[in-house]
């Protein structure tokens, strides 16, 4: 069958299970029922402490064929999934499905556990290095479940997705369970990935490497939601943490397409006291905010707030007075920690209240303007983020689909041509993120508005803007790349991608 | 000859990501570069390189140059002018210019168009002038060749020839510059200034673009992308310009139409050369996409 | 004509090819091609090299090129400079 954009997807996808075609982006958004949790309470003792995962394992009496859960709040210096599903292995345990909210390049050893049948599932929002390259090449039993980081968030609320055990790196915990990312060894900031998975999950599993005396204040996740504490060794690797690596770009072609942003930006009349504002951490989306930062200083604008993964440029601009406040899902260098630590407008969000379609209100659906990147755009404007030009599961939407629907005006910045690639397409190897929710493509070549957006291409073209149609934008990269030959794919699906309302926008198959 | 060329954008000749974006940045002028910014062991590949993105990519739009290198005491100059006149470029700059140079390049030109069966003299010569001498000469350079566009200022060479450093106040080429826009005025080409060393300084390279305006150059060179936008601007009609401008075009029509050659308006003068810097103003406004 | 001397042209860096030619005992044209694009652009890249070789009359030569995406001109630019280098043209 086809769903609404065009995507042949299978009726059934065996180890996923029944096809509910994506039928549009708001059409399944709002009224959902939120699953009932069994607690299993216990005040017989005043300390939840294990000795070891081991004994947590037992405690909580993991079986084959259970889904557990993982955070990406220490990123790329995660030690937590590798040290639990080595655990699981030893225990002998199989058919383990991991709802991780992302997976790094660190986790490669969860390949080894997919290749001998200790992982069966996966779900994400994000995956890159070894474990995408095993997936595309059908390593792993059932199909990955690509989820957005608000449709996870709904997912699990709904009771679709369904955590027996969650475990939850954390930074800082006290013996109740109390805990909060703001000091010790592998400090990350904010804990919002693992918001929903505390609430829903059967049971809570605390794992830390600095145990504090009772209470851990500031609380992020408190207590009465988790059911044990582990201490470990060590839960991270701080410089994978907080890598701290976002500059702005240098590279020429990057500032010029992020000074085009910036001036589709101010084109569209959004950019007045009360501005809200996202976008990425890449060089040439730090750069788009720079721009605007200017144009925010000339015309005395102060913005209302700005969201998303927050970087030290974000937090000068909250203490410079450009932003009220900053709504953080994650932090990304030290800077952001520090600024959480001390400054009251400096606010905490959780994967729900940032972008879940179907609770009472999410903060993308506040969001003026969202930048956003690409690895491909179809003349529908349908945009890829989740396989690159190979076909390589690496990437997957994270908040894309989510702001993009929640914004006013989410705007695309891309080179037209990367490596040889022409990044504009008559059809993209897979769609993440439908071209109804995204309004404008900026490129180093041209920019273009979404037909269903003239409202915004009058605007654009008035402030004189180089407007060109997307088709003009492909026949431009196609006149100096040539045309690409078509990669081909196996039959076997290898990851579904779930839009944010569960429905599936698109598969992904094996290499 | 083009009406706009504020800015000219020289690119290295030796790397094709450069070349194949070049156009991107709303540069008037493209600059490939055969000398300065490719070593002696790669001149062969950067001619080769230089030739085929000119002949195979669409750069309508944009006037695109190539730098040779110097055409005497060098042979690298005509080897590079042998191997990419064929495909018509806009124009050759020649470093270290002087009038014999560019009488050289000038025959090879004639030669070649012919050849080709080009149009005559459809290539022109851009000079860049980086020594006293030249500086001193520039009025019989400019009646070397009618192939002239322009003369570009080479401030680093000269400034070093004199013994001088260049500042950010520019006091130092105050002669040359005044001396280069008044003679290219003359005949009637382009006076282009020396690039703006410092890329991370906006503010400096605005200062020292308005410096050389104020003196009457018509362009600047620039030698990083990011200093395009500032120098088109600088090079730019202002507002004020355009819309006196536009006052005195309408005005002319109506003098014409009531047999006046001369007339005033808002209590000034306007002759034929108030009328015709009148018409450049709004030609160039309108390139430049400035609403007239 | 054939190749009878080892060298190359261009670069290992964004856009650009790096082409090395050397003689080929085989008496024919042979091409490895490394490339960052190869599963879209490999066959495109390897016509580009063959029709230039043989439009500048090299019959015989064994060609080494890692490419990191550039564009027709420049594989065909680099190509050149190589076989001129080779002292073939």
């Amino acid at each position: 069958m086809r769903n609404a954009l065009g995507r042949e997807l299978p009726e059934y996808i065996a180890g996923y299970g029944e096809v509910r075609p994506f039928a549009g982006a708001f059409a399944h958004a709002g009224e959902i029922n939120r699953k009932a949790v069994k607690v299993k309470g216990d005040w017989s003792s005043p300390n939840k402490v294990l000795d070891s995962l081991g004994g947590a394992l037992e405690k909580c009496g993991l079986k084959d064929g259970m889904t557990v859960s993982f955070h990406h709040h220490l990123r790329n210096g995660d030690y937590v999934l590798n040290m639990v599903l080595e655990e699981i292995a030893r225990h002998g345990i199989k058919d383990i499905k991991v709802a991780a909210s992302s997976i790094f390049p660190i986790h490669q050893p969860l390949v080894k556990h997919m290749g001998n049948g200790v992982v069966t599932g996966l779900y994400a929002g994000y995956i890159s290095g070894a474990v995408g390259e095993a997936v595309s090449r059908g390593v792993l039993k059932n199909p990955v479940v690509m989820q957005t980081h608000g449709g996870r968030a709904r997912a699990i609320e709904a009771g679709e997705l369904h955590i027996d055990v969650a475990f939850i790196a954390a930074p800082t915990c006290d013996e109740y369970g109390n805990m909060n990312g703001l000091e010790g060894p592998s400090a990350c900031g904010v804990l919002t990935y693992p918001a929903a998975d505390a609430y829903y999950a059967d049971t809570v599993i605390a794992v830390t490497d600095n145990l504090v005396p009772y209470p851990a204040c500031p609380i992020e996740i408190t207590q009465e939601y988790v059911d044990y504490v582990v201490p470990v060794e060590l839960i991270g690797d701080s410089a994978g943490i907080v890598s701290g690596t976002t500059r702005i770009t240098n590279d020429p072609a990057g500032l010029k397409i992020a000074e085009s942003a910036a001036q589709v930006i101010e084109a569209s009349g959004l950019l007045k006291d009360g501005f809200s504002f996202q976008t990425g951490a890449g060089g040439t989306s730090l750069a788009v905010a720079a721009y605007v930062k200017e144009m925010m200083k000339e015309k005395k604008i102060q913005g209302s707030f700005a969201a998303g993964g927050i970087t030290e440029y974000m937090v000068e601009m909250l203490e410079e007075g450009y932003f009220r406040t900053l709504f953080d899902g994650q932090c990304f260098d030290l800077k952001a920690v520090e600024s959480l630590r001390r400054n009251k407008n400096h606010q905490r969000m959780s994967m729900s209240m940032y972008g879940n379609p179907s609770n009472k209100g999410a903060v993308v659906n506040k969001l003026d303007v969202m930048i956003l990147g690409a690895t491909e755009v179809d003349l529908d404007f349908n945009v890829n983020v989740t396989t690159n030009s190979n076909g390589l599961l690496m990437g997957g939407s994270g908040g894309h689909s989510d702001t993009a629907a929640g914004a006013k005006l989410a705007v695309v910045v891309t080179k037209l041509i990367r490596k040889r690639f022409p990044i504009v397409v008559d059809s993209a190897t897979t769609v993440t993120t439908p071209g109804e929710t995204v309004d404008v493509l900026v490129t180093e070549r041209g920019i273009a508005v979404n037909p269903l957006r003239q409202d915004v291409l009058e605007k654009v073209k008035k402030a004189g803007l180089p407007v060109k149609t997307i088709e003009e934008l492909k026949e431009t990269a196609e006149k100096l790349t040539g045309v690409p030959e078509k990669v081909d794919f196996k039959d076997k699906v290898v990851a579904v991608i779930e839009y944010r309302d569960g429905t599936v926008i698109d598969v992904v198959r094996q290499l | 000859m083009s009406d706009l060329r504020r800015s000219m954008l020289f690119v290295p000749g030796f790397r094709p990501g450069m070349l194949q974006n070049s156009t991107i940045y709303g540069a008037d002028s493209i600059i490939f570069d055969l000398e300065d910014s490719v070593a002696v062991s790669e001149k062969d590949a950067a001619r080769v390189l230089v030739r085929n993105v000119l002949q195979e990519l669409d750069f309508s739009g944009t006037e695109m140059v190539v730098r040779i290198n110097p055409i005497i005491d060098s042979p690298f100059g005509k080897e590079d002018v042998a191997e990419i006149a064929g495909v018509r470029p806009d124009a050759f700059m020649l470093p270290k210019a002087d009038e014999e140079g560019i009488r050289i390049l000038a025959g090879m030109l004639d030669e070649i168009e012919q050849k080709e069966g080009f149009e005559q003299e459809s290539i022109k010569i851009f000079a860049l002038v980086e020594s006293t001498s030249a500086v001193l000469n520039l009025s019989s350079i400019v009646k070397a060749s009618t192939r002239l566009a322009g003369i570009m200022l080479g401030a680093e060479d000269l400034t070093a020839e004199l013994g001088i450093k260049r500042t950010l106040q520019g006091n130092e080429l105050l002669y040359a510059r005044s001396h280069l826009a008044m003679v290219c005025k003359s005949a009637g080409i382009d006076a282009i200034d020396t690039p703006f060393g410092d890329v991370g300084d906006q503010e400096g390279l605005e200062y020292d673009a308005t410096q050389a305006r104020s003196l009457g150059l018509t362009g600047k060179a620039a030698i990083h992308p990011r200093q395009v936008g500032t120098i088109n601007r600088t090079f730019s009609p202002s507002p004020e310009e355009v819309i006196y401008a536009g006052k005195v075009v309408a005005a002319v029509k109506e003098a014409e139409k009531a047999g006046n050659g001369v007339f005033a308006l808002d209590g000034k003068m306007v002759d034929a050369p108030v009328a015709a810097r009148a018409e450049k103003v709004l030609r160039q406004a309108k390139l430049a996409g400035i609403e007239v | 004509m054939k190749i009878t001397k080892s060298c190359g042209a261009g670069r290992q860096e964004a856009n650009d090819i790096f082409i090395w030619l050397e003689p080929n005992e085989k008496e024919e044209v042979a091409i490895k091609l490394e490339s960052v694009v190869k599963l879209q652009f490999g066959k495109q890249i390897e016509k580009v090299i063959r029709e230039t070789l043989a439009k500048l009359g090299v019959t015989s030569a064994s060609v080494t090129a890692w490419d990191s995406g550039a564009l027709d001109y420049a594989i065909r630019a680099r190509v050149e400079t190589a076989v001129r280098r080779a002292g073939e043209v």
